[in-house]
């Protein structure tokens, strides 16, 4: 979780931030045959909520809330809870460093130091230009490669602090080498 | 080496993702042979090939689906391919190399339990992963190994992959249940258990995917060959895991019983340390499991497992019981980490204990307060104002949480405390070094300028005074407050 206080009760209408489209919508609603009940599709809603809007609104989780006939609170209960979800804007690209014990063993405290020292900004924050957002998490199941870090869904393995110039120009940084499922992704037309 | 890798086989094969590769070595043979048999011999085949759970309690397999109830209507099969112990990666190197492994397992579980609806639960960091599951999953609904009337025996089997969003605790199979429910994966208040009333209230079975995975494995090669592998109480091979400075970090099967010696240092596995470097410590199941001493010690003169001595405990054997004896709280998932000679042992606790105090979901006050307690003081020890009582907090801390002392809903506290207790323990000759080499005062002037009020603690008085032999051996080494 990522989170900006906001009363939401008097929350002016343009702080709602953006709202699902019909095809997010859908893309959603393919998801309740699935389960029993309709509050199970939560998660995968967010992934597909997040993956439209990049996080999630306050206006998203009012839509959702709808959507799956739940109280809103019960969608910020679970937006908060979980630490993929972000609760306002970020970069085009978010990088999620590995802090556990391998990598920090293996010489991640210096690419940490070094990430921030290059992007200038800490945990939860997104570069001016709007390109990069960056947190840490916990172990991220590479760890004979580490330290590592995630480029949006790409891992980037055994990283030391000099590699960093490298890594964060390359081109590929969004391209995994296989064919994807579109399963949790937002229908492409609804993408920033 | 005579054993033959089963699990890992198709590790390195080009394609091995694909149906049709999987296939020509002989896939879904299994799940055909165990499609013959009733649902009821299935499970007590499982049952008589001790097939203990590998996702870190070691519980029989077999005996966790004789609890489901036998008049039920509705059963759920739930797969935690959560993997979030740190540094644990043997269920995504399964995943990446041979996907249809874990669903031929799924789907032989499923024909046992009598499930028609099973929940694959993937940590969200799984992204490839994810792509390659749902890949060979369509496969195999295309080729009739799910959906309705499978392989023309009647059974149906529906399977979806569900996506988790980075929580430790729903690697819990309670907290893996409710996040599938779209709610907080805060684990429940047991019993019930799963197998009574799980997923949607209903019985559940929650199996990791190396579990999953021996299945097809029992059915085709038979019980025989599986009881020839492993130690008297641990069945089987087992994808042990190594990373840090070692040589060769990675994933690598082999029989239960491996030594943590070999694990580091043969050339099948670990290849040894980088640099030649010593051993200081190895958290060997993951660690929630505890922390032994490294080769950096000596070896004991006599052969003897002491855990209370400082003495090498590289001997210990990865399977169910051996680890007990050196005072590790269980085979967990069996993946270690290294950490060499010249590595500060306080950054050791300061990284373990914040892994805790971050994944506590903060239901049970022991456990929210007493993981973030126990950081806090990780955090002052590695600012160079630690005081010997502070050991002796942790400790006592440690103590008194978790279940086994019966005070928390899950297990997490308990995987917290024993790592932290067993660093504090086994290292706490390093502890005292540091500490002793700290600034004289280091420890008061630093509290006086965070927090002035926060120390003058009454307690230092009170634990003075603790008879002998209590929680407290160590008799206080600071001046109480003026
Ligand atoms: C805090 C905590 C985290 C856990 N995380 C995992 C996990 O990531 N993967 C896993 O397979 N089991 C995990 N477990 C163990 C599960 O609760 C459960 O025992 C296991 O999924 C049962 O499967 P098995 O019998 O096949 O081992 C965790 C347990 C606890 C207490
Ligand atoms: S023991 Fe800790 S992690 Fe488990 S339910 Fe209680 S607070 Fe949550
Ligand atoms: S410790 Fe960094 S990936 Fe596991």
């Amino acid at each position: 979780m990522s989170w900006r206080t906001i009363d939401r009760r008097t929350a002016a209408e343009q702080d709602l931030g953006p709202g699902l489209n019909d095809a997010v919508k859908e893309k959603i609603r393919s998801f309740f045959p699935r389960y029993p009940t309709k509050r199970a599709v939560l998660l995968p809603a967010l992934h597909i909520a997040q993956d439209a809007l990049g996080y999630i609104s306050l206006r998203a989780m009012r839509e959702l809330a709808e959507l799956l006939e739940l109280p809103p609170s019960a969608v910020l209960d679970v937006v908060t809870f979980y630490t993929h979800f972000w609760t306002h804007s970020r970069g085009r690209k978010t990088i999620v460093l590995c802090r556990s014990l391998t990598c920090e063993l293996m010489g991640g405290g210096r690419v940490r130091e070094g990430l921030e020292q290059r992007l200038g900004i800490g945990e939860h924050e997104t570069t001016p230009d709007g390109q990069w957002s960056y947190m840490t998490e916990e172990c991220l199941a590479a760890c004979e490669h580490a330290p590592c870090l995630l480029i949006n869904e790409k891992l980037h393995k055994g990283v030391q602090a000099e590699d960093l110039d490298r890594i964060l120009v390359d081109p590929e940084n969004d391209h995994l080498d296989m064919p994807r499922s579109t399963l949790f992704d937002a229908p492409a037309e609804t993408k920033p | 080496m005579t054993f033959g890798r089963v699990l890992m086989r198709h590790v390195g094969v080009p394609n091995s993702t694909s149906l049709a590769v999987y296939k020509a070595d002989g896939g879904y043979a299994g799940a055909a042979r165990a499609l013959q048999m009733t649902p009821d011999d299935l499970v007590e085949l499982v049952k008589k090939a001790n097939l203990r759970g590998r996702g870190g309690a070691g519980f029989p397999a077999g005996v966790k689906w004789t609890f489901l109830p036998k008049d039920r209507t509705v059963t759920y099969l739930c797969v935690n391919a959560d993997e979030s112990e740190p540094p644990t990666f043997c269920n995504r190197v399964l995943i990446d190399s041979d996907p249809h492994l874990l669903l031929e397992g799924v789907l032989i579980a499923a024909y046992a339990t009598r499930t028609t609806v099973a929940y694959i639960y993937m940590r969200g960091e799984f992204c490839e992963q994810f792509h390659i599951l749902q890949r060979a999953l369509d496969e195999a609904y295309a080729a009739g190994y799910f959906g309705h009337n499978i392989l023309g025996t009647g059974h149906n089997l529906e399977c979806y992959i569900h996506r988790g969003a980075g929580a430790y605790v729903c690697g819990e199979e309670t907290g893996l249940i409710e996040s599938l429910e779209g709610k907080r994966g805060w684990p429940r208040i047991k019993p019930p258990f799963p197998a009574v009333e799980g997923l949607f209230r209903k019985p559940t079975v929650v199996n990791n995917v190396e579990t999953l995975a021996c299945l097809p494995h029992i059915l085709t090669r038979g019980l025989d060959w599986w009881l020839s592998i492993g130690t008297a109480n641990s069945k089987g091979p087992k994808m042990y895991c190594i990373s840090g400075p070692v040589n060769r970090p990675g994933c690598y099967e082999a029989p239960l019983g491996l030594t943590c010696r070999e694990l580091i240092y043969g050339a099948d596995f670990g290849g040894g340390m980088r640099d030649g470097k010593q051993v200081k410590a190895v958290f060997p199941g993951g660690l929630s499991m505890g922390a032994l001493r490294g080769d950096l010690f000596p070896k004991p003169p006599d052969g003897k497992v002491d855990p209370k001595q400082d003495y090498d405990e590289l001997d210990c054997a990865l399977d169910f019981d051996d680890v007990r004896k050196y005072d590790l709280l269980g085979l967990g998932t069996a993946a270690a980490v290294v950490v060499p000679e010249d590595a500060d042992i306080r950054d050791v606790l300061l990284n373990v204990t914040r892994f805790y105090a971050q994944e506590s979901c903060g239901q049970c006050t022991q456990c929210r307060e007493g993981t973030a307690w126990m950081y806090k003081i990780a955090q002052r020890i590695r600012a160079g104002a630690g005081r010997r009582v502070d050991l002796d907090i942790i400790e006592e801390t440690s103590r008194n949480m978790g279940m086994i002392p019966g005070l928390s809903i899950c297990g997490l506290p308990d995987g917290a405390a024993w790592p932290i207790r067993t660093l504090i323990q086994k290292f706490r000759r390093e502890f005292e070094q540091r500490i002793a080499a700290q600034e004289p005062g280091a420890a008061q002037s630093l509290i006086r300028r965070t927090n002035a009020a926060a120390y003058e603690l009454p307690v230092l008085h009170g634990r003075a005074v603790q008879p002998a032999g209590g929680t407290f051996a160590t008799p206080l080494d600071v001046a109480p407050p003026r």
